[in-house]
């Protein structure tokens, strides 16, 4: 459990100790008094893998934020509709660099909406499940005994139902729509934050400088909000930025079953994967375009958050 | 053991109880309620009227889920409204078939992610442990359906190897007492219609398979690579131990604990995963007729699946922690 890999940050003060017990020195300049952050951040820097994935992953934001000007056709536009024969989809051209589709629509305007509708998706279902989950295991945290017994099982309950399949049931409930997918999965991904930021919230509870901080007399609400829990968040923006992987990949899992709503000419990475089952012999390009997409996009995030997690693991510091 | 078993079979109960509230509130909250999720949009007052009658969702919450428990307790998950048979008969029929295609895709899984991540944790920095670095990143960027469908068209459309979908060629007679389509071959001596039903299963195992696959070896890797250096391996080393039993009893034994609740978790999800490479490959077990349930709103599929899948989600989960003792003899004595 990563809980119980948290950076022990309390505070620069610590360090000098830590360094002396491991035996070896800062290697570099000395940058005491620095937080746990600007100390990951260092790391990062140098970290190539860390520097590939923020670098797809600026790549993938910047065309989700510019597609009106980037792509060449509106997300519902087919240009190329009179050109698409029932036995012949054309190729790429001048015109549509990487072809149309079944529908007469341009594959690359497609793919540059596509990275929009994945964008807005993952960004707005893994905020809802932080919140939700950050709300959840803030309770559990908080007032501990049998508010912390009903959150936990209500954890147990949803993680009891393989998540693909509690995320196809809200949708299902929800409606068809691209909301319902940005919920369902939201609410999946709830479980997972909550049981991090209560384990993590456990696990600084009982340091020293809780104690500390409780007997100059702190309130608790005071202990909590600005000692614990920025204190805990560690792991769950690291879970958070490897969430952002698996929530792109499952929306378009869920749009790929038909539970994202429109038409089927949507311009929507998972969507076109659908559209494309039937062309599979005649057009590979419409399945393996929006696939390497999708799969591109995950291992941006995966990447980013693999790093961070390593740069904030404690026990990977002195080695560096 | 026993202690466990059942310790862990009560707990159980509660858990179940809770999800039955939660399907049964689920389907009370589809749009239009339930009598028009049964009978559809169009469905006329006095349609809706009936039905309400019939199903009793005219009464009082609690006393229908009362009713829907004592229902569920006698086995009776309601009826498909797309094909009006029993949903237990449609689970059971189907189930085999996800069964026969988790094991496939676990012996891919297991036979390959453990001796890879092995051979990457003994050999750290070498051009194996590298590529299994690779296989885990494929592993979890790569949505499953992505890859069922390039192996679809790689090895079934274009090389014509593998058989592109369902589970066994429809020209071929055979029998099926069991409905596991390999063993019914086996069992009744029709060869020729086990083979096929195994060649039927090699795509959508290797689709299927790939992501617990990149899990194994990873877990595998980092347990290895941290017992390798314990204590009692150097100690073990230094008596001047034979490398295989070393390797066998001190290393891979120890590191297998994790791997095995890995495993045991992606059981789970290869059984709702499966909703994807079923439905690629036209493969009718359960994934791939709840996708269907889910198309066009078969709810009381939708709802008996999710139930039953939780309920061998859980009993897998309960397997594998009672296995834990059969590999740490540590555990054994606790319990």
């Amino acid at each position: 459990m990563s809980a119980n890999e948290l950076p022990v940050t309390d505070g620069a003060a610590a360090e000098p100790l830590r360094r002396s017990i491991h035996g070896d020195g800062p290697g570099g300049a000395d940058h005491a008094g620095e937080g746990v952050w600007g100390r990951a951040w260092r790391t990062l820097r140098k970290n190539p893998v860390a520097i590939a994935g923020f670098v797809i992953v600026a790549v993938f934001v910047l065309v989700a934020l510019f597609a009106p000007l980037l792509a060449p056709y509106g997300p519902n536009e087919l240009p190329g509709r009179a050109l698409v024969r029932p036995t012949m989809i054309p190729g790429p051209s001048a015109e549509y660099p990487l072809g149309l589709d079944r529908y007469g629509g341009d594959v690359l305007s497609k793919l540059i909406w596509g990275a929009r509708a994945s964008l807005l998706v993952g960004v707005l279902s893994t905020l809802f499940g932080l919140a939700g989950g950050m709300a959840l295991g803030l309770l559990a945290g908080w007032f501990g005994k049998w508010v912390d017994f009903g959150a936990m099982r209500l954890v147990d309950l949803m993680l009891s139902v393989p998540s693909l399949l509690l995320a196809v049931s809200i949708a299902a409930i929800a409606g068809q729509s691209s909301m319902s997918v940005i919920v369902a999965i939201g609410v999946v991904q709830i479980p997972i934050f909550a049981r991090l930021l209560r384990g993590s919230m456990l696990a600084q509870r009982g340091q020293d400088y809780v104690l500390a901080a409780s007997a100059l007399g702190l309130s608790r609400r005071s202990v909590t909000m600005s000692h614990v829990l920025p204190n805990s968040v560690g792991p769950v923006i690291v879970q958070a930025t490897l969430t952002l992987a698996t929530a792109v990949i499952e929306a378009a899992a869920l749009s790929f079953l038909g539970l994202g709503g429109g038409e089927p000419s949507t311009a929507e990475w998972g969507r076109m994967l659908t559209a494309a089952q039937q062309e599979l012999a005649v057009a590979p390009r419409l399945a393996i375009l929006p696939g390497i997409c999708i799969a591109v996009t995950a291992l941006g995030f995966t990447l980013v958050g693999e790093s961070l997690r390593e740069a904030l693991d404690p026990r990977n510091r002195t080695r560096r | 053991m026993l202690r466990l078993i059942v310790q862990r079979l009560l707990l159980l109960i509660p858990l179940l109880l809770g999800l039955s509230v939660l399907l049964f509130a689920w389907v009370r909250a589809l749009p239009g309620g339930p009598a028009t999720a049964l009978l559809g949009e169009r469905a006329t007052p006095e349609a809706v009227a009936r039905i309400n009658t019939l199903y009793g969702f005219d009464q009082p919450v609690h006393v229908q889920y009362f009713k829907y428990l004592g229902r569920l307790l006698q086995g009776d998950f309601g009826v498909s409204t797309r094909t009006g048979r029993p949903v237990l008969d449609e689970f059971l029929t189907r189930f085999p078939a996800t069964i026969e295609l988790t094991i496939v895709a676990l012996i891919i899984a297991i036979g390959i992610g453990i001796p890879l991540g092995y051979i990457a944790a003994r050999r750290a920095g070498s051009f194996i442990d590298h590529s299994s670095v690779v296989v885990s990143l494929i592993g979890v960027t790569v949505p499953v359906f992505f890859l069922a469908f390039i192996l679809k068209y790689v090895f079934a459309v274009e090389l014509g190897w593998f058989p592109s979908t369902g589970r066994q060629d429809p020209t071929m007679i055979a029998t099926h007492p069991t409905n596991f389509y390999v063993l019914d071959g086996l069992l009744t001596g029709e060869w020729d219609a086990a083979w096929d039903a195994l060649v039927h299963l090699i795509l959508p195992g290797i689709a299927l398979g790939t992501i617990p696959l990149a899990i194994v070896a990873r877990m595998t890797r980092a347990a290895v690579s941290e017992v390798q250096n314990a204590d009692y391996v150097r100690t073990a080393r230094a008596k001047g131990i034979r490398a295989s039993r070393l390797r066998g009893e001190h290393i891979l034994r120890n590191s297998m604990l994790p791997v095995l609740t890995t495993i045991g978790l992606q059981v789970g999800l290869l059984l709702s995963g499966a909703v994807l490479t079923e439905t690629v490959f036209a493969f009718s077990g359960i994934g791939s007729f709840l996708a269907e349930a889910v198309f066009n709103a078969d709810y009381p599929v939708m709802q008996g699946f999710v139930l039953m899948i939780a309920i061998v989600y859980a009993l897998v989960n309960l397997f594998v922690d009672v296995s834990y003792g059969l590999i740490d003899p540590r555990l054994r004595r606790q319990q």
